[in-house]
């Protein structure tokens, strides 16, 4: 973690249990964020947060789960959980005409996608005290959308928690993921299987309690 | 860019922009160079890059551009950042020690493709409008 951020932590310290942290679940499309933050919801509150889907973009508003307090180890983490439309740089409603949508639904989604990803960068740079980056293990790590996302993140200094999700996959590599950000420590989950959630509990303490 | 002029075929035009034009611009300034450049079909190469704060408005301003059936959004390539590098720190950060950004390619998605990228080469294919 970054200076600025250690000085934040302390600060905040100061005011423990006033408030809850606002954590933006972060990541490209389809990479299990919704999943991963109806699993966190589940687990903690019993209310999920959106559905989930395989179409790309059917998270295209940020929504918010308030008030989850995360226990572990005879202390209490409280944040507000903030499920982020995945980030991309480009949108063409044909892509959903792939997944059986009429055109007419598929505009629609397109323009609503795009609305989605302008107000999850908006949330990154003014609204979230740290993240929580999803990533799918089974496909490449190094794309340019990862990059610009994580270095928007560093340079926001807000701590940073990577998820290799989809270890249940059969093409996932964690070791991949962990060669792209080397910077970074990444967990490895599956949470769609509920794999490995301990150790993202304990993490999500570590960085945000 | 008042500068270019269109030819009559159908070539592919590439704007290269140096570090000091961009330099000298506030960040919507630059974000409009750049889409203005894209909108027109051409390919835009900036010498130094954007920083973090620009390149996350440019992906917003760029969402707000997509169309049905027109503009579908831009394709954007830069070399990934040296992350073996030390970080500056704050202190390095409020001297002005930041990292220099670099290399950037940035075309309209439905033209522009990456064919390969590592730390050293950026390979593209460029369809013709």
């Amino acid at each position: 973690m970054g200076l600025l951020t250690e000085i934040r932590s302390s600060i905040s310290g100061l005011f423990a249990g006033s408030e809850p942290k606002r954590i933006g679940i972060y990541g490209p499309p389809n990479a299990g964020k919704t999943t991963l933050a109806n699993r966190i919801a589940r687990d903690w509150t019993g209310d999920a947060v959106g559905p989930e889907s395989h179409v790309p973009h059917e998270t295209r508003r940020a929504r918010r789960k308030e008030n989850v307090e995360i226990k572990r180890n005879g202390n209490s983490v409280s944040i507000d959980i903030v499920d982020t439309p995945g980030v991309a740089t480009k949108v063409d409603y044909e892509e959903f005409l792939e997944h059986d949508i009429e055109k007419e639904d598929a505009v629609r989604r397109s323009r609503e996608a795009t609305e989605g990803v302008a107000e999850a960068m908006h949330w990154l740079r003014e609204d979230v005290e740290g993240v929580i980056y999803v990533l799918d293990a089974s496909t490449d790590p190094f794309t340019q959308v990862n990059t610009m996302l994580i270095g928007i993140i560093e340079s926001q200094d807000l701590p940073a928690l990577i998820l290799a999700n989809k270890t249940d996959l059969e093409d996932a590599s964690v070791q991949r993921v962990s060669n792209a950000f080397p910077q970074h420590e990444t967990i490895p989950l599956s949470a769609l299987e509920g794999d490995n959630m301990d150790e993202v509990y304990d993490k999500i303490a570590e960085y945000f309690g | 860019m008042p500068e270019t002029q269109h030819p009559e075929d159908d070539g592919v035009q590439i704007d290269l922009i140096s570090a000091d034009r961009i330099n000298g611009l506030r960040t919507m300034e630059k974000v409009r160079l750049i889409l203005d450049s894209v909108h027109d079909g051409n390919i835009v190469i900036l010498e130094q890059g954007l920083d973090p704060s620009e390149e996350s408005k440019l992906i917003e301003v760029t969402m707000s551009e997509i169309s049905p059936d027109g503009f579908t959004g831009i394709e954007i390539e830069t070399y990934p950042t040296d992350t073996a590098a030390p970080d500056p720190g704050l202190l390095g950060k409020l001297m002005g020690n930041t990292p220099k950004g670099k290399l950037t390619v940035i075309g309209p998605a439905n033209r522009i493709e990456t064919l390969h990228k590592d730390e050293n080469l950026i390979s593209t294919l460029v369809h013709e409008g």
